[in-house]
């Protein structure tokens, strides 16, 4: 099903995932993520995206945890090994949620905050990075004359591309969006949409859409999961106007889900 | 429930389809019957209906756009619904063939035929019926249907090959034949190419079933 290409930012070989409760599994899952592109992942609720997600940023609890086989590669070194540094880690995936979640502090310091905390405290290198991080999340130009007003003061739609500029600000590889646009108006929705397909440039993003219409309008590649399972992958469109799997012709049409 | 509607407004999309096709098969029926009659009258009838035709062309075309912008088709529901754009255009132009033999009709006037004619209603009957079997297969997604009409368009390419070396010998024995013999010749032309967009839909009803988009005889 994966066709191995020299472009390929992450590979996923392999792969199981149980939790301790039984609740939701993936079952040797092989998938390759294109570099400089948008990969979705996407299926009815409780396929196992998020899992995935999770996995690939180690974020799932090892204690929930009751199986876990086969490898995830970001590049070559495997992302699963117990020796791998999670900060580091989590600094070249970046991760970005349904809700926005911005901390109580500036817009400013919603960016600078990560970098602060690694240790960068030169004013004209944090400019920068707001600025770089902001124009790059399509934001820039809205608020670059209130960055000192509180970010809860933003609208959702804001709130969310700060969440995406924040996560910008760490130079990540790849940045991993989970249903980014669910509780966006459509205007803001393809505000966001717009911004991904520039960062893709520079990034490798894997993207869950919060629907099939968003599944197709920003895919690049496309990942169809189904109760744990990987159903089907193309990359390009060609999920989206003939599929090969009735499972995902089933689901793209509408029959279920 | 959304699903459910979805596909009635399919059939009934599919249904205006087949109705549309027959208007266009009638009137290139009626095209040659009256030119056979040389009934002017009836042509003139042939143009108007054309004009018809062509209006509710527009019509189906913005209702598939309507059910495009409210359904937002995926896989297989957006090959019927981009096919049903391509057939509606398709018949369309083999409308216009009908009434292209309409036109020549009425530009002979009281001229008589060159010979009475035997084998241009009978490219007619078999094109027309050839385009009825074509849509039948397109709604029913029928494959095998639709892989075997293609050939049958040799049958239509030998009638008008007949025709052309008939008139050809026509227009070698008596030069003040040409016009007469031009008309016909037309009129023949016309009625390969309406078979020939008939191929056409045929390769629809392979991409809506197969997602494979190409020249049917790739896929014989």
């Amino acid at each position: 099903m994966v066709t191995p290409a020299m472009t390929d930012k992450i590979k996923i070989e392999g792969f199981s995932l149980q939790y301790q409760d039984g609740t939701e599994t993936l079952r040797n899952v092989n998938l390759s993520i294109e570099k400089n592109a948008i990969t979705v992942l996407f299926g009815p609720a409780g396929g196992g995206k998020s899992s995935l997600l999770r996995s690939i940023n180690r974020l799932n609890d090892p204690e929930d945890i009751k199986q876990i086989d086969g490898h995830i590669f970001l590049d070559s070194e495997d992302i699963l090994s117990p020796k791998v540094d999670l900060i580091n880690l989590r600094r070249k995936i970046g991760m970005v949620f349904a809700r926005p979640v911005v901390l109580p502090l500036t817009i400013r310091k919603n960016i600078t905050y990560g970098l602060e905390v690694m240790g960068e405290h030169n004013k004209a290198r944090l400019d920068d990075a707001v600025e770089r991080s902001l124009r790059q999340a399509a934001l820039w130009e809205e608020i670059n004359h209130r960055l000192d007003d509180p970010a809860v003061a933003l609208s959702g739609g804001q709130q969310q591309r700060l969440c995406i500029a924040r996560t910008l600000a760490l130079e990540p590889d790849v940045i991993m969006l989970d249903e980014p646009t669910s509780g966006l108006d459509p205007i803001s929705t393809g505000k966001v949409e717009n911004s991904l397909q520039e960062l893709k440039k520079q990034y490798t993003i894997i993207l869950v859409p919060h629907s099939v219409q968003q599944a197709a309008r920003t895919a690049d590649n496309a990942a169809f999961f189904l109760q744990g399972e990987l159903i089907e992958f193309s990359r390009g469109k060609g999920i989206f106007t003939a599929p090969t799997v009735k499972k995902t012709e089933d689901y793209v049409t509408g029959r279920f889900g | 429930m959304l699903r459910k509607s979805f596909e009635s407004e399919i059939q009934n999309m599919k249904n205006e389809i087949l109705a549309f096709g027959s208007m266009v098969e009638q009137n290139l029926l009626e095209s040659v019957d009256a030119l056979k009659t040389r009934d002017v009258n009836r042509s003139h009838k042939v143009v108007e209906v054309d004009k018809i035709i062509n209006k509710k062309r527009f019509e189906l075309e913005n209702e598939v756009m309507i059910l495009i912008a409210t359904q937002q088709p995926m896989a297989k529901d957006l090959r019927l619904l981009s096919s049903f754009f391509e057939i509606i255009s398709e018949l369309e132009r083999m409308g216009d063939y009908a009434k292209g033999i309409g036109v020549i009709n009425i530009r002979m006037g009281s001229e008589e035929l060159l010979k009475p004619l035997v084998d241009i209603p009978r490219m007619a009957e078999k094109s027309a019926d050839m385009a009825h079997r074509a849509l039948v297969a397109f709604i029913n997604e029928d494959v095998e249907a639709a892989k075997s009409i293609p050939a049958e368009d040799d049958e239509v390419d030998a009638l008008y090959n007949q025709i052309y070396r008939e008139l050809i010998t026509y227009i070698i024995s008596d030069p003040k034949a040409i016009e007469k013999a031009n008309w016909l010749l037309w009129v023949a032309h016309n009625l390969e190419r309406f078979a020939d967009r008939v191929i056409n839909i045929c390769e629809r009803t392979l991409f809506v079933v197969n997602g494979r988009l190409g020249e049917i005889e790739d896929a014989l």
